[in-house]
């Protein structure tokens, strides 16, 4: 039985009908077309699905579309201001921290939550907040640099 | 420094960063549909019979078919095997199963609905009789007398038997050799886990026969060929192979599948197009995995130190069917290799392939290289057990020399170039290694963390490869690649590659030969890959090719395009085509100053076509086949440091130091990020990733849950650096850079964990050091167990 969900997704408001079992990442990929999220895995371990609700990172694979019943969504199409790149998109293209790139918007918006937790992240606290997130392609050296330095710029936050 | 060799940001990334990259699974089509795969769950079983009644009856399917449906419509329906070795069994590979299943994770039916959900709801109404067999998992068991059989025609499960070298030579060598050493060694399987699981999107159109086909691949030429002749008998020209953004591959989008061409199948039924997407175990169950040996490894050396021979016996798991190009991993790819960096008189290998009740195992990054390395330099670190002598200086004292090159081994590769000593210099120097030896007499004396330093010299043959020594060798393909340089009338460019990158920057490393070649802005190139349509053929990525080989044919047709450009600023300014310089974009006739015309303006005469040279034709463009010569031989030395907690077992990698010889480099900072990547993987080999199946062949570690995937908290900042010996014999000198890091790392880990317990007695350990296996070898000492914990 179909239900209905209104929520709000990079600040443009969406009702639509849903089937309950519907993830949230289906949700935004295949009913709204942002599929900049992607899904990497089924367990909730690897983040490539990693979205802002109500200003916290959650795994859009781990909640369905109707517990984000009036949320305020962001994704990684939404996140920055809407004029030119976030510091920290800006900062992933300048130290080459992504290779093919899949994992990179889930990266993206879980580094954005640590520095709105804590600005000034140690190497150390950048790794360790990196632990729902993974990258196959990079070894991580250049999304830890990355995230460094969008940190040193003030980046902090969505 | 000009535009090749800088380290320019990647082009690719806006879109990327964004979100606005296209993956496969983000495409949509009007009336798309959703194929879900019924798999078998059991190891090996007989099929009696398949019930689809229910599953056909539930809501929103459109249709279940299984091989009775693949055989009614009449086409091929296997996926085949491309490289034959002498006496290789390759059994068929049915894309959907044919009376018998032979790995957990075999597809039996697809279920075609109008969701997702629906197709799921539905595979699971999919009622299959089975009638189970015994399996076997393990490839020393597989070659046991006795062992349950896989196919009829492959008796005692053996895919292959293969041997390179002198054996009577090199068992001359042991009997009259001064030391030896002898390892059993145990090369982990891995899942290669690209972060994107596979991913097909059909779309057949009846009214002009053509299918198109969105999927994630490394080499869409090769699928287009595969899928036509093999698998779905349609002419190869009516299918359209497109890899858009592809998320990862590792080797595992290089082979081709059941599940792609069924995804096409249902199209080609249905005339609507159907959408198939691999779920994380899915992927993890079906993706052809890697490694996955059991070798008995011997070393040979005289008094001084010097290797005299060395010997080899492994037993290769080749999974239930032979892979697209897996008899190549553990043959062409390994035993060839086994001379490492050093001069060695004699050598022999032996290979004994198996059909084992699990995925199939193919290449995965660097593909037979790492298990080599894994061998020669494990068997170097016994080597300076038994002779007392530091692992720096066994390994110097065994190096090829630098005025030996070329060089060729007794295992069939000619070395076209090399210089080791400098870079295994520079690590040792890097790193600190006198200092760290006397930190690690220290620490066993103080008690604590104990510390051990591994060493990897590594060489690889990469660029895959002269097409003519591959063929001689079995590979049913050439290995060359192409390239359509397209000068347009305004003097940009268009560049149609046959490479396929999935990560590799090819965009933008692509670009910089032409801008250096051309002297135009970077911004003035495009490179397109990844389309049949697009691209006259290609051989795509894998093997660390494409700068080598791609990269080299982009080179030579340039060249191709200055060369008739040069004939025609020659006419325009009434002088020898010889005496036509081409320098910073102009055209100089030489010795005269004034006489030049712009790069600019002759492309425009070309396409003007008012005052060209007689017979000329209009136009400039240029196409390239390249057929390199030769393999390249990137080399280097990688030094690890752990520290180990005896009390607990757990390693800790706190130093990794790589000083790699790639040749010239096009983009330091992209060829940076390929090693950081090939040392995270190697490393996760060494010490925690194993795909493990059970004795009944259920994959016990299909989920991350179970897999342990490396994190950004498991690593050290890797600290990396370059010697540079150009490759002799292509037009960049470059060699290639992509599995390096996953070839030497292992070895390097492993030797450090050996070696920080050495002095317990500990000569030997296998993938994953997980606590337990290092605790267990720590608690072993002194009973005489040196393979402790094994």
């Amino acid at each position: 039985m179909a239900e209905t969900v209104t929520l709000e997704v990079n600040g443009k408001t969406y009702e639509r009908e849903v089937e309950p079992r519907t993830l949230l990442v289906h949700f935004l990929r295949d009913e709204l077309g942002l599929t900049g999220t992607n899904v990497g895995c089924e367990t909730s371990l690897c983040g490539a699905c990693t979205v802002h609700m109500n200003g916290r990172t959650v795994k859009s694979c781990t909640q369905l579309a109707v517990q984000a019943q009036g949320a305020k969504i962001t994704t990684i199409e939404g996140l920055g201001n809407g004029a030119g790149l976030h510091p920290l998109q800006q900062a992933f293209w300048d130290e080459h921290g992504l290779q093919c790139g899949y994992c990179t918007p889930g990266m993206i918006m879980a580094a954005a939550g640590l520095l709105q937790d804590n600005p000034n992240p140690t190497e150390a606290q950048i790794r360790e907040s990196l632990k729902g997130n993974i990258c196959r392609c990079t070894g991580y050296q250049n999304i830890v640099k990355a995230i460094a330095k969008a940190a040193q710029a003030g980046g902090g936050g969505a | 420094m000009g535009v090749f060799g800088s380290a320019i940001k990647r082009r690719e990334d806006p879109a990327l960063i964004t979100g606005k990259g296209k993956y496969t699974d983000d495409f949509q089509m009007p009336g798309m549909v959703y194929a879900t795969m019924v798999r078998s769950p059991f190891a090996h079983a007989e099929i009696n019979s398949i019930d689809t009644s229910q599953a056909k009856a539930s809501p929103g399917v459109l249709a279940v078919y299984t091989w009775q449906d693949i055989e009614a419509a009449g086409i091929p329906g296997v996926v085949p095997t491309a490289w034959l070795l002498p006496d290789i069994k390759t059994p068929d590979h049915p894309i959907l199963a044919r009376g018998k299943v032979r790995y957990v994770g075999d597809a039996v039916a697809v279920v075609v609905a109008e969701s997702r959900a629906a197709a799921r709801d539905a595979a699971d109404l999919v009622q299959v009789d089975y009638e189970m067999l015994p399996a076997v998992v393990d490839v020393n068991k597989a070659l046991e007398d006795g062992a349950p059989q896989l196919f009829d025609d492959a008796p005692g499960n053996l895919a292959f038997d293969w041997d390179l070298g002198d054996k009577d030579k090199t068992d001359a060598a042991f009997d009259g050799a001064a030391h030896t050493a002898t390892l059993e060694l145990r090369n982990s399987r891995l899942i290669p886990h690209a972060i994107e699981p596979r991913a097909a999107l059909a779309d057949f159109n009846s009214s002009t026969g053509e299918l198109t086909l969105h999927m994630t691949s490394q080499n869409p030429h090769v699928h287009r060929l595969l899928m036509s002749i093999a698998s779905l008998g349609l002419p190869e020209h009516k299918i359209r192979i497109v890899a858009p953004e592809v998320g990862g591959g590792f080797g595992s989008k290089i082979h081709h599948y059941p599940d792609e061409a069924v995804a096409a199948f249902c199209s080609m039924q249905l005339q609507v197009p159907v959408k198939w997407t691999a779920t994380r175990s899915e992927t993890n169950l079906t993706d052809a995995h890697g490694r996955d040996h059991w070798s008995k490894a011997e070393i040979a050396l005289d008094g001084d130190g010097k290797i005299v021979g060395v010997r080899v016996d492994t037993h290769a798991a080749m999974g239930a069917y032979l892979s697209t190009f897996a008899p190549a991993v553990p043959t062409y790819l390994y035993g060839t290799l086994m001379s490492g960096q050093y001069d060695i008189p004699a050598i022999y290998v032996h290979v004994q392939a198996a059909f084992t009740n699990t995925a199939p195992v193919d290449a995965y990054r660097g593909a037979g290289r790492p298990e080599a390395t894994f061998v020669v330099e494990r068997l170097l670190d016994a080597a300076a057990r038994v002779t007392g002598l530091d692992p720096a200086e066994i390994r110097r004292r065994n190096f090829v020399a630098p005025d030996a090159f070329p060089y060729q081994t007794q295992v069939a590769l000619a070395y076209d170039s090399g210089n080791y000593e400098p870079a295994l210099d520079r690590a040792l120097e890097m790193v600190g290694y006198a200092d760290l030896r006397q930190q690690q007499a220290q620490r066993r004396s103080s008690g604590g963390k104990l510390l051990g330093i591994g060493l990897s010299s590594y060489i690889e043959a990469c660029g895959l490869a002269p097409s003519q020594v591959v063929g001689a060798l079995g590979a049913q393909a050439g290995l060359w690649e192409s390239a359509k340089v397209r000068v347009h009338p305004s003097g940009s460019v268009t560049v149609y590659s046959g490479s396929c990158g999935h990560g590799q920057g090819h965009e933008t490393t692509f670009s910089q030969i032409v801008a250096d070649r051309l002297s135009v802005d970077v911004d003035q190139v495009d490179v397109i890959e990844g389309d049949t349509e697009k691209v006259q053929f290609g051989m795509g990525t894998y093997g660390s090719r494409s700068a080598a080989v791609g990269g080299s044919a982009i080179a030579t047709a340039v060249d191709k395009v200055i060369a008739k450009a040069k004939k025609i600023a020659a006419h325009l300014l009434e002088a020898a085509e010889e005496d036509i310089e081409f320098q910073d974009g102009q055209f100089q006739v030489k010795g005269v100053p004034d006489k030049a015309q712009a790069w600019g303006d002759v492309v425009l005469q070309a396409y003007l076509a008012h005052n060209l040279p007689d017979d000329m034709e209009p136009g400039l463009e240029a196409n390239s086949f390249y057929n390199p010569s030769n393999f390249t031989y990137p080399f280097g030395t990688h030094v690890a440091v752990v520290e180990v907690d005896p009390e607990t077992g757990q390693v800790t990698l706190v130093r990794y130091v790589a000083v790699d010889d790639v040749g010239n480099v096009i983009n330091p900072m992209i060829v940076d990020g390929q090693l950081h990547g090939g040392i995270a993987q190697g490393v996760g080999q060494a010490l925690w990733e194993e795909a493990v199946y059970d004795d009944a062949g259920q994959l016990t570690s299909a989920t991350l849950l179970d897999y342990a995937l490396p994190r950004a908290h498991y690593f050290p900042t890797f600290e990396l650096d370059r010697t540079v010996t150009p490759c002799p014999h292509n037009p960049l000198g470059v060699k290639g850079v992509g599995e390096a890091g996953a070839i030497a790392s292992p070895a390097a880990v492993v030797n450090a964990v050996v070696d920080a317990l050495s002095h317990l007695g500990v000569q030997h350990l296998n993938m994953p050091l997980a606590p337990e296996r290092v605790w267990r070898a720590i608690q072993s000492q002194g009973n005489g167990n040196g393979q402790g914990g094994a």
